[in-house]
């Protein structure tokens, strides 16, 4: 313990100093979030403002029968950013995504999309939001039986009132974009789960949205599926380039698909970070425990391992190396090298260097946790 | 077994857990000495003043309150020429109801030859309407009954009965329908209109029949009155409840999707509640049916009648042909609607071929169809499938010898009245008359040969159960008695069913026949009680096996398709004319539902605790009575429930085959005018009753259910 506390110590030292600040965003950000409050209960706009929300949940549950869903969460996304929500079950995470869709309306906050301030809209505005701009694929797919694929990927379409030519064209083409040719007749319950999901992805993406929201959309499939899926995701990240917000309960699935990581407890926010910054300091030891078993060396970059240049000829000589590399990359060269490397930021400036030294410090870190995590239970 | 103590590990540092939510600490409550309490009291007060304060009443005796209620008919009845009410309101709709059924009498069952459709029209009509909502197997049923109806010599009835029940069954959806929308859309309104169904299906039919016979007059419109009141709680809440169902994730998909209000209720949940709605459908004709021969008893046209006139003369054999008429209908009805709703099913998920039959022929009418008609359905999926246009045309076309053989029918002579069979060797046997008497002769074999058995049964029942709990009940001082039911619905239900419990022994007094009620308690608890050990024994066994299950449960579906008023015939044949006969009718029309109840529970433990508990070594015996019935706890209360209301019901019923007191007070209200009041009494202290039973059952099943 007291071991793997020094390491955790020791990259909170260098990831200060490389580290961007938390809320990057160039220009208006895609998706803006302030102050958001969801509080269940009969008389939960009173409460706002008041003292009793400083209590915990359980409390606050006893007292007044009133549950906090999600505690004064603001954040902001960025155009074509992949923004991950994560948390155990009941730490609010899925009503924050409904929040933002007023699927479930907030109690107080503001969620502004393209400018506009969602909170504030009638029903008929935020219909057209629904219907054109944010679109969503739900955890048990949300398919409707009695209709066939093709028509259930056209049904977002249908209810904007676009005619059935047209429709019927986009929807062929998305279907073909999520690998679904051959099912276009087949109904819902005839398709496996990862295909059904399949269905729930073009559904969303019909409508041509500017975001893309994701509620947990691969916790009920199989492992093998779930990675199929994700790699989905990435494929069509990278080919439509959507904005993207996607809840999940799985660090791995945060740490693979995420640029920014947001992770929820009891419905406040514990940290956003990038996954390396998640990895490589915590917020606290909520966040600690969380990641303590993950691969280290498969996250963090080498800015997170680098040292300051005892001189300024070290490594002099030897290969450059990014500061945006992943450790386990870089792994190879630097300990073929048998020396320190430098290591350069995107302006081509050394910031740092590495050795086998640092390598191994991160390799061993994560071998040594568990071993540590049973010494101290027993 | 010894307890074993676990040594919780310590937590581990570092591991934060999420806060766990707040939970009410519970009551612990003492049902069972507080019971033991009341019966304690209750008994020694018996003994102490039995015999006194018991208001008992001679038939023929009437009170003021119930005398003056007999006035009120001459009253209304002479108001009903000139009274905007009852002749503006309630006339004009007893005039569109009648003019409605008469209408269709005219063309269906009269038997005059001329302009209208004659029975071999109707059969042509009946099967094709059967075959477009329900596929092949429903048509050639619906030709057998109809031509069975005939034979026995009951068309005309028979189809003045369907007449009711169709025209009931299709208001109810005008009306029925919209509701259970409107109930599913807004709590308030669903909060509004939920205690209103309650009390529709609190109340005895037997109940309601005479003020519903004051306000529309005798005649058709009066059945169908009847008929809506006892068929529409079903459809709107079981409309009510597919609305509901439909799955919130799907709802919330819509409503990410921009649905408005009403695409949402067109496109999503109506498609998706379909199939339980047309279960509703199913259900309210069942009620519908059953109704619609009880209606007999205030001169409802139909096969209810013949039942009447024969139970009378405790005919058994003649009641039984119009009874197996009503059976007939009841199992036409039944399979129709649901080989309908099961179709529902297969073209909203679209798994089968649609057109319901893999015979030869269809394979023939499938590839002579243009190509446009039939489509391949997509991977996974059997064989062809109609389009909605193909199914048109082939409906199209079945449509002209349809009516070719209407035309016919209204031409001919033979076509037009069902032949008289009385010469024909074989067929002959099996029409009308002849029929009873074989009947009548068999039940007579019968009945000699097993009267040991079914005596020995009844006196048994009769003074070991019966004579002793109604003189428990009816035979103290009427307070004692008030008493005891009021903290037993306290103790059971706390204090609203107690209120409820007042209020109900406060009507019963002011109508004047506590002591006929409790007799008919005395029964409704016998009865119940038979029900429950009846059910528990078959609903274990059922929801244990799928063997049984399958042996079983077609039984209870035939019983249960049957109206309650069939069971009085073979209850009668049995057991003569007694208080017993009324309870064997109640064991035979409430043991179905109370059984399935069970079973459903039972099968309803979750097979992993039963795996779980059979790996710590249970014997059968401790399986069913410490897991499997503790468990089923929710569908045990539930099903008593349901057998208690059904009983009551029945019991009340059984007045005309000797059942005594209330029901017999209700019937003997219809014959004989001077104590019409007294009937109408007598109704008003049944669904006194069953509203306190069915509210104590109620929130005993909300206390102890879970």
């Amino acid at each position: 313990m007291a071991a793997d506390h020094h390491h955790t110590a020791g990259y909170t030292a260098y990831g200060l100093i490389g580290a961007p600040t938390m809320r990057t965003s160039d220009g208006t950000p895609a998706l803006q979030v302030q102050n958001l409050w969801k509080v269940f209960g009969p008389r939960a706009e009173r409460l706002i403002g008041t003292a009793d929300l400083q209590l915990s949940r359980k409390e606050l549950q006893a007292k007044s029968g009133h549950v906090i869903g999600v505690r004064d969460v603001s954040f902001d996304v960025s155009p074509g950013e992949v923004f991950v929500v994560m948390g155990l079950s009941g730490s609010g995470k899925s009503t924050l995504v409904r929040l933002i869709t007023r699927l479930i309306e907030p109690t107080s906050g503001t969620v502004v999309l393209n400018g506009e301030d969602i909170t504030k809209m009638n029903d008929d505005s935020l219909r057209e939001i629904r219907r054109k701009n944010v679109s969503m694929v739900f955890q048990h797919f949300g398919l409707l039986p009695h209709r066939k694929v093709i028509d259930n990927v056209a049904f977002g379409l249908e209810v904007r009132g676009e005619d059935k030519g047209a429709r019927r064209n986009r929807a062929q083409e998305v279907v073909d974009l999520v690998g679904l040719q051959g099912y276009e007749n087949n109904y819902p319950d005839q398709l496996s789960g990862g295909m059904q999901q399949r269905v729930g992805l073009a559904r969303a993406l019909a409508a041509d949205p500017d975001i893309l929201m994701f509620d947990e959309p691969f916790s009920a499939l199989d492992p093998l599926i779930r990675r199929d899926m994700q790699n989905e995701v990435i494929r069509l990240h990278e080919e439509v380039g959507k904005t993207m917000v996607f809840i999940t309960h799985d660090l791995q699935e945060a740490l693979k698909l995420g640029d920014r990581i947001l992770i929820m407890r009891d419905g406040a926010i514990v940290q956003i970070g990038r996954p390396d910054e998640v990895v490589g300091a915590p917020a606290d030891d909520y966040v600690r425990d969380f990641v303590s078993e993950v691969p280290k060396s498969h996250v963090l970059t080498l800015s997170w391992v680098m040292r300051p240049p005892s001189g300024p000829d070290e490594g002099a000589g030897g290969p450059t190396l990014k500061d945006s590399q992943i450790v386990r990359d870089a792994a190879r060269t630097v300990l073929e090298h048998h020396g320190p490397c430098r290591v350069v930021d995107g302006s081509g400036s050394v910031v740092g260097v590495v050795d086998e030294q640092d390598i191994m410090r991160v390799v061993v870190a994560e071998d040594e946790s568990p071993a540590a995590a049973n010494q101290a239970a027993s | 077994m010894s307890p074993v103590t676990v040594q919780a590990p310590p937590p581990r540092p570092g591991a934060i857990k999420e806060e766990q939510p707040y939970i009410d600490p519970q009551k612990k409550r003492h049902t069972g000495k507080r019971l033991l309490g009341i019966l304690v009291f209750w008994l020694v007060l018996w003994v102490a003043l039995r015999g006194k304060q018991t208001l008992a009443v001679p038939n023929a005796d009437t009170t003021s309150f119930q005398d003056w209620l007999t006035q009120l008919k001459v009253t209304f009845s002479n108001m009903a020429q000139t009274n905007w009410f009852f002749h503006g309101v309630l006339g004009t709709i007893a005039d569109a109801f009648n003019w409605m059924v008469g209408g269709l009498q005219a063309h269906i069952s009269s038997t005059a030859p001329g302009q209208y459709l004659g029975w071999f029209g109707v059969l042509a009509v009946a099967m094709w309407i059967a075959y477009a909502v329900a596929g092949r197997r429903s048509t050639i049923l619906v030709g057998v009954v109809l031509l069975l109806l005939g034979l026995f010599g009951t068309w005309q009835t028979g189809m003045d009965t369907l007449i009711i029940t169709i025209v009931s069954v299709l208001i109810s959806m005008i009306v029925g329908v919209p509701v259970g929308i409107a109930m599913a859309r807004s709590r308030r309104t669903s909060a509004i209109v939920t205690p209103i169904l309650d009390v529709m299906q609190t109340m005895p039919s037997f109940a309601y029949l005479s003020p519903v016979a004051l306000f529309f007059g005798i005649g058709p419109a009066t059945s169908v009155v009847l008929t809506l009141i006892y068929a529409l709680p079903p459809l709107v809440r079981i409309t009510e409840h597919g609305l509901r169902a439909v799955s919130p994730n799907t709802i919330e998909a819509g409503r990410s999707l921009g649905v408005t209000r009403s695409q949402l209720l067109r496109q999503i949940e109506l498609p998706m509640a379909k199939r339980t709605i047309v279960v509703g459908i199913n259900q309210s004709m069942m009620a519908a049916l059953s109704m619609a021969t009880i209606a007999a008893l205030v001169n409802g046209p139909g096969l209810g009648q013949p039942v009447v006139s024969a139970l009378q003369i405790l005919n058994v054999g003649q009641a039984s042909v119009a009874g197996l008429g009503i059976v007939a209908i009841a199992i036409m009805l039944d399979r129709t609607t649901t080989a309908a709703s099961e179709r529902t099913e297969k073209s909203s998920s679209g798994r089968v071929g649609s057109v319901g039959y893999p015979g030869l022929s269809s394979k023939v009418i499938i590839e002579r169809l243009p190509r446009w008609a039939h489509e391949g359905a997509g991977r996974g999926s059997v064989g062809h499938r109609l389009t909605p246009a193909g199914r048109r045309l082939l409906l199209g076309v079945l449509l002209v010898p349809v009516v070719i053989a209407a035309v016919y029918s209204t031409r001919y002579l033979q076509l037009a009245q069902f032949p008289d069979l009385s010469g024909t060797p074989l067929l002959k046997e099996l029409s009308g008359t002849p029929l009873a008497g074989h009947i009548n002769d068999f039940t007579d074999a019968l009945v000699n040969a097993i009267q040991g058995l079914t005596n020995a049964f009844k006196n048994t029942i009769t003074y070991a159960l019966l004579n002793p709990l109604q003189s428990l009940l009816s035979n103290l001082p009427w307070w004692v008695m008030a008493v005891v039911l009021l903290a037993t619905a306290y103790v059971l239900g706390g204090w609203r069913p107690t209120i409820t419990t007042a209020v109900c022994e406060a009507v019963i007094l002011a109508v004047g026949l506590w002591n006929d009620t409790m007799t008919t308690l005395t029964m409704t608890l016998v009865a119940t009680l038979l029900v429950m050990i009846i059910a528990v024994a078959l609903g274990v066994g059922m929801g244990r096996s799928r063997r049984v299950d399958t042996l079983i449960r077609p039984f209870l579906d035939t019983f249960q398709t049957i109206p309650a008023f069939v069971y009085l015939v073979p209850a009668l044949a049995l057991f003569g004319s007694s208080r017993f006969t009324a309870i064997v009718a109640a064991l035979m029309y409430a043991v179905p539902i109370a059984t399935k109840l069970v079973a459903d529970g039972i099968r309803g433990v979750a097979p992993t605790t039963v795996e779980a508990m059979r790996s710590t070594g249970c014997t059968r015996w401790q399986m069913i009575s410490k897991v499997q019935l503790p468990m089923a706890r929710e569908s045990l209360v539930l099903s008593t429930n349901q057998g208690l209301l059904y009983v009551l019901s029945m019991v009340v019923i059984g007045g005309m085959v000797g059942g005594g007191s209330l029901g017999y007070l209700i019937y003997q209200g219809f014959s004989q005018d001077n104590l019409f009041g007294k009937g109408l009494c007598a109704g008003i202290a049944i669904t006194a009753l069953g509203i306190m039973l069915d509210r104590i059952a109620r929130h005993a099943a909300e206390r102890y259910g879970r």
